[in-house]
């Protein structure tokens, strides 16, 4: 085997010590990476990724424990090695960067100490370690590595603290480099940039990379070959362009249906969820553990586990039915097309000159917007953008300030403590964290009675549950028992317990995966058609917006840069940062930058916001003077200096064809 | 940090003032009449009478509050009632008895509790943690002077190792005086121990579990390498909140171990010029104890502030 450079994996199997005996959380996986090659590994929650992306290292968290197979990297057996030589091997060939980079790094320790300590490690002397700190750092395109070496962690944005974490994975020359959900939780421009990073050092670097994500179009844009991980087995393998484009796995089918996308809205693409959920380890039966959940499922399927066959020459599929399912694409018919009439219900909700600060900064800046009756406004921006105090402030939360905002023609309190009992009850919330909205000892019926006493609601616990198409059987459980999709739903159905009139979601998929986003996704588009309530939508995923939004509002630092209807604001011509967010969740990797994020920590109120990070800025005038706020089309305005012609555009939008 | 300790330092005479109000209301409201207590029970009602108006005593509790205060303020604490000398060199004589004995159990607390909360949260869950922690539960859980006492029959009675009595002989050399402290320091220390190792425990715990333990793991550090570079220090800046609680409880609370082992500490005065009714000493050592207590604290939030950068560089300075 020696010889032979790169990643193999054979037989792979990953039991739990459980109370009920040990549990199989990855069974029988086998793949190989060629060095210099980018593997993606996907799949749910669940799904035993993280469990696989930690075998590869040999260190399963406590209880877990390789039961059967082979890894071998370079030709070096990683199972076989004694402890001192594992932690060799760990130290000159492995680099692991995990989620949540933050936490990776000590929060006590300077940066440069963290990266020297690593190149110490490699027998580099205390000169020699200092000296390449800065190096490192410039490798991973941090802007004045001196600077950044002597900050700590918690002095680094998001962005910057994942680059370190990378930084100190290329200290050695790694030959396997493991990254578990690298930009999950970083906002799309700065998840573009790291991916950016990524795909230019593994070229660089020539080690076998391993790619774990819940997004498969993430993966489809960075990887040369993707496997599909369903309950712990690999269920589809292949080119990531071929599976992504022609899936042969109906899982792998309906991941791709339930992730949104750009130029898909919920009225011509409908988002499929997949029914239920991933077993869990130990739970799956003799058969395709993923029959349950799938439409095509016969007898076959339910009696025996499918063997993974080839189906051409580069791609595998475990699929009793691979040879029938061929057309598999994920487009489906688009569905008809609903009408996409704002009934003209007039005004909601009219914001006005609304500006709040924190600790002095401005955090809403003399922001104006309309909701009309019947209308979902879709709010995107960065984090520190503002967004969530704006949302904060229309449901009457956080700090006070100036400006207006009325309801129906009526000016609100800005306390939701000084508004009356009616208008608390038209604007309800839907929080980001439904495990902090929700009272975790309550079951789902008090939960349901409680809203539906104090929001004058008409309809038993159990019919707002199953608007919110939650089991009957959920009533009675504690809310702590649930799903994080489950939870969004209980707090879904508890905001139309009564009848509101405008329902302010904060970001309220952003912490659910792709598969259980998408039934949220539905649900709330549902409840729309439904109650033709109005809601002010948040996130800071453009694509979930745009699948959702009648009209969208681009926020940047505490000021609303671009708004209108949803498709003209996404196809532009639009705002130079509406541009890079469109660019960052479309444009291919690996080209150049053109929206470098930089260090955006000015605080000056004078000039465009966005001017630093700006392509098409005009010197001496847009970093010194307010743009004004120019109108394209009906309805459709801009904060910038620039006139309609020389606006960007999208031109890879996927519209609708 | 300039700007942190000078906001601080200006709240302690705030927090001074409510302190004198309560300690003035407290000993108002201590049954039975001062001169009365001074002069015992045989004396006339004319003499008691006279060293009432002698000591001011007729005059309003406000006007006398006042007084007090402003005497207190500016260093003029007066004459204790019963052993008629200055409450001054009393109390900071006794002050300066109880710090020594207090230093010492903490210097010898520290090393011991933050050793034993590390192996305990290494090892968490094994053996070793299980030692630790029933044992620091269950002398936690023993009250010093009965902890004392198995030590006095033992060391001092049984062994004859160490002198019964605390107090320290004006011409004992420090090997002495050390000798006199160590059993009055010990019960103390094996009282405090558990609680902080505890707390030590719980926060090396989280520092072992952490993601930048784990990564320093598969960076291919020895387990030895990631405990004393990555977790003994966010392990112990927790801590230091748990030993600054000490002591002050170290500092102030010493009554039953003073009075067993008969060492002239603050407590012991606190506690015998409330007995005595000697105002003048009871209020000064109750502020001058009110005073230590805040700078403990002070100084406990400034030790995790030179520890933890989150806090002394603030997280909103991104």
């Amino acid at each position: 085997m020696s010889g032979e450079r790169g990643l193999r994996v054979d037989g792979l199997t990953v039991a739990y010590e459980t109370a009920r005996g040990p549990v199989e959380a990855v069974s029988d996986v086998s793949f190989e990476v060629a060095a210099g090659e980018t593997y993606g590994l996907v799949g749910e929650s669940g799904c035993g990724k993280t469990t696989l992306g930690r075998a590869l290292g040999r260190h399963l968290p406590r209880g877990g424990a390789i039961t059967g197979g082979r890894v071998s990297v370079d030709g070096t057996d990683v199972l076989a090695l004694a402890p001192a030589e594992l932690r060799r091997w760990r130290a000159s060939s492995l680099a692991v960067v995990h989620q949540e980079a933050g936490s990776a790094l000590d929060p006590t320790m300077r940066i440069g100490a963290q990266l020297a300590e690593v190149l110490r490690l490699q027998g580099r002397t205390r000169r020699e370690a200092r000296m390449q700190v800065p190096r490192l750092l410039d490798r991973v395109r941090l802007p004045d590595p001196e600077a950044i070496a002597r900050r700590y962690p918690h002095q680094l944005s998001g962005g910057q603290q994942q680059r370190v974490v990378i930084a100190q994975a290329l200290a050695a020359r790694p030959r396997l480099l493991v990254l578990d959900e690298p930009t999950t939780g970083l906002d799309a421009t700065v998840q573009h940039e790291i991916l950016g990073l990524i795909w230019a050092l593994r070229a660089e670097l020539g080690a076998a990379v391993v790619f774990i994500s819940h997004d498969l179009a993430l993966v489809g844009r960075l990887c040369d070959r993707v496997g599909v991980l369903y309950a712990g087995r690999l269920i589809e393998e292949g080119p990531a362009g071929e599976v992504l484009a022609t899936p042969r796995h109906p899982y792998t089918s309906a991941l791709l249906a339930s992730a949104p996308q750009l130029g898909r809205t919920r009225r011509t693409h409908p988002l499929a969820a997949i029914p239920g959920r991933p077993p869990a380890p130990g739970e799956a039966g003799t058969g395709c553990a993923f029959a349950p959940r799938c439409t095509y499922a016969d007898d076959t399927c339910r009696a025996g586990l499918p063997p993974l066959d080839m189906v051409s020459g580069r791609r595998t599929v475990r699929c009793h039915h691979a040879a029938n399912l061929i057309d598999l694409s994920h487009d489906g018919p688009a569905a008809r097309a609903e009408p996409t009439a704002v009934d003209g219900g007039g005004r909601l909700l009219e914001i006005q000159g609304l500006t709040r600060h924190y600790g002095g900064t401005p955090v809403v800046d003399d922001v104006d917007l309309t909701i009309n009756r019947g209308e979902v406004l879709g709010l995107v921006g960065e984090s520190g953008s503002g967004k969530t105090t704006l949302a904060r402030a229309v449901a009457g939360l956080g700090p006070q300030g100036s400006g207006v905002i009325r309801l129906d023609g009526r000016e609100l309190a800005a306390g939701v403590g000084r508004r009356d009992a009616r208008i608390r009850r038209a604007v309800q919330m839907v929080f980001q964290n439904p495990d902090a909205s929700l009272n975790p000892s309550h079951t789902v019926r008090t939960v349901l009675a409680r809203a539906r006493r104090s929001l004058r609601g008409t309809l038993a616990p159990g019919e707002l549950a199953a608007r919110a198409d939650l089991d009957a059987y959920l009533l009675d459980s504690r809310t702590d028992r649930l799903s994080g999709g489950q939870k969004q739903r209980v707090a879904i159905a508890r905001a139309f317990a009564g009848d509101p009139e405008l329902v302010v979601c904060d970001e309220p998929v952003s912490a659910l995966d792709v598969s259980v986003q998408a039934g949220v996704l539905r649900l709330l588009a549902d409840q729309q058609r439904r109650t033709r309530t109005s809601y002010l939508f948040i996130s800071h995923d453009l694509a979930v917006v745009g699948y959702l939004a009648d009209r969208i509002a681009v926020m940047y630092r505490g000021q609303i840069v671009e708004q209108g209807p949803a498709d003209d604001v996404l196809a532009g011509p639009h705002h130079p940062y509406t541009a890079s967010l469109v660019e960052a969740s479309l444009a291919p990797l690996g080209k150049a930058d053109a929206y470098a994020v930089g260090d955006v920590t000015a605080k000056d109120a004078v000039g465009c916001r966005f001017a630093a990070r700006c392509p098409l800025r005009v010197d001496g005038l847009c970093e010194n003077e307010d743009p004004p706020l120019i109108t394209l089309a009906n309805d459709h305005t801009v904060r910038c200096h620039l006139d309609a012609t020389g606006l960007p555009e999208a031109t890879a939008l996927e519209g609708e064809t | 940090m300039r700007r942190f300790l000078l906001r601080r330092l200006a709240a302690i005479p705030l927090t001074l003032v409510a302190v004198s109000a309560l300690v003035f209301a407290a000993t108002e409201l201590i049954p039975g009449d001062v001169a009365r207590a001074i002069l015992g029970r045989e004396a006339s009602e004319s003499a008691v009478r006279a060293l009432r108006v002698q000591l001011g005593l007729d005059r309003p509790a406000a006007t006398r509050y006042v007084d007090w205060l402003g005497g207190f303020v500016t260093g003029r604490w007066g004459d204790s009632y019963t052993l008629k000398v200055p409450v001054r060199d009393l109390v900071l004589d006794r002050l300066g008895a109880s710090l020594l004995l207090a230093l010492l159990a903490f210097v010898l607390l520290v090393p011991v509790a933050v050793t034993l909360g590390l192996v305990a949260g290494i090892n968490h869950d094994r053996p070793a943690d299980r030692v630790i922690s029933v044992t620091g539960l269950t002398f936690g859980a023993t009250p010093e002077f009965v902890t004392g006492v198995i030590l006095l029959v033992v060391f001092s009675v049984k062994l004859r190792w160490l002198p019964a009595s605390a107090q320290i002989p004006p011409d004992a050399s420090p090997v002495e005086a050390l000798n006199h402290l160590l059993l009055p320091a010990l019960s103390l220390v094996i009282l405090c121990t558990g609680y902080v190792a505890r707390h030590v425990r719980a926060s090396t715990v989280t520092a072992v579990e952490s993601a930048y333990a784990r990564a320093a793991e598969l960076r291919g550090f020895t387990r030895a390498q990631v405990v004393r570079r990555h977790v003994l220090r966010n392990a112990t800046v927790p801590a230091t909140s748990a030993l600054g609680v000490q002591l002050q409880f170290l500092l102030g609370g010493l009554v039953a171990v003073e009075l067993l082992f008969n060492y002239p500490g603050i407590g012991a005065l606190l506690l015998q010029s409330a007995i005595d009714k000697d105002l003048p000493t009871l209020q000064t050592t109750a502020m001058v104890l009110g005073i230590l207590y805040m700078l403990v604290v002070l100084g406990a939030d400034v030790v995790y502030r030179v520890l933890d950068p989150r806090v002394r560089l603030g997280v909103a300075a991104r």
